[in-house]
């Protein structure tokens, strides 16, 4: 395998790392209140976030590079911070990134929570503990399973992108050339054995996350 | 009632789509209140509320603590209070003692009052506790769920139906654990319930609830018997008395039991002599007669007064209300049922002396 081949790995496993830790941050709370809202807004925010799931990653990217491009208000904003512009960044793959693997770490949260339920978090409040205290205590180890699921999910999800790193990213080597975009490289330089080797390593990584999640979900069945 | 005596006043209001409920309610601060009534009469949205689970409007106040009005809410970790709900709910994530250390923990030491090994000894838990939630009987469940409530050193303890959801033996199993927390720790209780064998054991107060209203309020004795309520009217129709152990006559087989107005003969009582019980009797199983009658296998009479005859759900049937009176108790009443040809042939007159015969007397522990 090629300096270039390593590199491209290590690269995709940074993104898929820094995505999944900002995604769980950032879809916590959001799951949460889909879980719990009764507001009106809960239907066009949860179509809003499972939109990724259908849309194709092109037209994802391209209206990302739109929006961050300079023209596009955050293109304008980080412009204006002196961040420059996003497109074609590590940064910018990393925000991609998040829209795009956004649903796969919501969804199984916000079931987590739903299947929580209110009771516990009833239960908790006559025991003293305050709304914040009982998330912490009550909700978020009942939630592990939900997490684990949305941390793998995530994670390898934003391993196997394509399209919107190619919209969004190019193919700079060490920034933003992740292993399917160097397989598409090798494929188009006709180099068959390197593209091999690449997806090899992809496939038994797809199918020893599949197992993994299946053999966990098993042994939490009745949590 | 006095204000140090009064535990909670609340006039309190909720709706939710066709129902509402609407109490207003002064409940003393010490003793079993049971709130009683069908299936979606409100106990369980008034005990809710109560607790601050659920939203209504008004004022409640607990022994003089404004809980919420107008303008505030007291959320419910901050009211004193301990809730045991229908089905355990006993946190997945954690054992036993997980479960009883969550609220104990979270109570400052100087306000704890009862500590873990007392809730412990007290529900009978010492075998379980490394065990997880899961692998434990309903019952078990409840007994680690109401211990778990009183680790919080409440101030009143909320139960809504406890008993529901188990099945015949484990409800046996819970029901004396329940009168232990009652008669051992001086906490008041709020206890909704719609079993009737629940409430002659644990009531101390009965609160009617009818479509979200107040039907009546009042002692249990008082409520068991008022002619106008339809309590006295079910086939098992029935007074509760409380009681005390006399002593047993080992001859016989029988313990004698002082209850208000005389005494009573029992089988199968195993309590110590000078304990208190309770007794209850049922209204078919008492007839009346005008003078002692020597003659008779009954075993027990009571002198009463008659202070009430009215008709019974069946046309052929009158109901009496019996007042038995004692030196220095308030008077405790039984009921009678006797069909309107024996009352005309014994010329039953309100306010007449009678002698209650009691053909059965059940022994509630």
């Amino acid at each position: 395998m090629s300096g270039e081949d390593l590199g491209a790995i290590w690269l995709t496993l940074k993104l898929a790392t820094v995505v999944t830790l900002l995604l769980l941050l950032f879809c916590t709370p959001l799951a949460w209140w889909l879980a719990r809202t009764r507001s009106a807004w809960k239907a066009p925010v949860g179509a809003l976030v499972a939109m990724p799931l259908i849309l194709p990653p092109t037209v994802i990217g391209f209206y990302l590079l739109l929006f961050m491009g300079p023209q596009g208000p955050l293109g304008q904003l980080s412009d204006w911070l002196g961040i420059g512009l996003l497109p074609f960044t590590f940064s910018g793959l990393v925000i991609a990134s998040m829209v795009y693997s956004l649903p796969f770490v919501v969804q199984p949260l916000q079931t987590a929570f739903e299947q929580i339920g209110q009771r516990p978090l009833e239960v908790a409040a006559t025991l003293r503990a305050s709304p914040w205290d009982s998330f912490r205590h009550v909700v978020l180890p009942l939630a592990r399973p939900g997490f684990f699921t949305a941390s793998v999910l995530g994670f390898a999800h934003t391993v196997g992108e394509f399209g919107v790193v190619l919209m969004i990213g190019g193919s700079i080597p060490g920034q933003t050339k992740v292993i399917s975009v160097q397989i598409y490289d090798h494929v188009e330089a006709m180099q068959y054995g390197n593209a091999h080797l690449l997806s090899a390593v992809l496939l038994a990584f797809s199918f020893v996350v599949l197992l993994l999640l299946h053999r966990y979900r098993k042994g939490h069945l009745h949590v | 009632m006095s204000e140090q005596a009064v535990g909670i006043a609340a006039r309190l209001r909720l709706q939710r789509d066709e129902f509402v409920l609407d109490v207003d309610m002064r409940l003393p601060g010490s003793g079993v209140c049971v709130l009683f009534g069908r299936s979606g009469c409100g106990k369980t949205s008034l005990l809710r509320a109560i607790a601050g689970l659920e939203r209504a409007e008004g004022v409640l106040e607990f022994r003089g603590q404004r809980w919420q009005d107008r303008y505030s809410f007291r959320p419910p970790h901050l009211r004193p209070l301990g809730y045991v709900f229908q089905e355990a709910s006993l946190f997945a994530h954690l054992d036993v003692m997980g479960n009883l250390a969550f609220g104990y923990q979270r109570v400052p030491p100087a306000q704890r009052r009862i500590v873990l090994d007392e809730a412990i000894s007290l529900l009978g838990l010492d075998n379980l506790l490394q065990r997880n939630a899961q692998t434990l009987s309903g019952g078990q469940r409840q007994r680690v769920a109401i211990a778990r409530a009183l680790l919080t050193s409440p101030q009143l303890l909320l139960l809504d139906e406890p008993l529901a959801s188990l099945d015949g033996p484990s409800k046996a199993e819970i029901l004396p654990y329940l009168e232990r927390v009652r008669d051992e720790l001086a906490l008041p209780m709020i206890y909704v319930t719609h079993a009737p064998e629940e409430v002659a054991r644990l009531a101390d107060q009965l609160i009617l609830l009818e479509n979200g209203r107040i039907q009546a309020y009042g002692t249990l004795n008082q409520l068991l018997t008022a002619p106008d309520l339809p309590l006295a009217h079910l086939d098992d129709a029935a007074a509760v008395l409380p009681a005390r152990v006399l002593g047993h006559d080992a001859h016989y087989a029988l313990s004698e039991l002082a209850v208000p107005g005389g005494s009573l003969w029992i089988a199968g009582c195993q309590l110590a002599q000078g304990s208190a019980t309770r007794v209850r009797i049922l209204a078919r199983d008492v007839s009346l007669a005008l003078q002692p009658s020597p003659g008779s296998s009954i075993l027990n009479s009571l002198p009463a007064q008659l202070v009430d005859l009215s008709a019974d759900r069946d046309p052929a049937n009158l109901l009496a209300r019996l007042e038995l009176r004692a030196e220095g108790q308030p008077s405790q009443s039984i009921l009678a049922r006797l069909t309107r040809r024996s009352a005309d042939r014994l010329a039953l007159q309100v306010g007449m002396r009678v002698h209650a015969q009691i053909k059965a007397v059940a022994l509630m522990r």
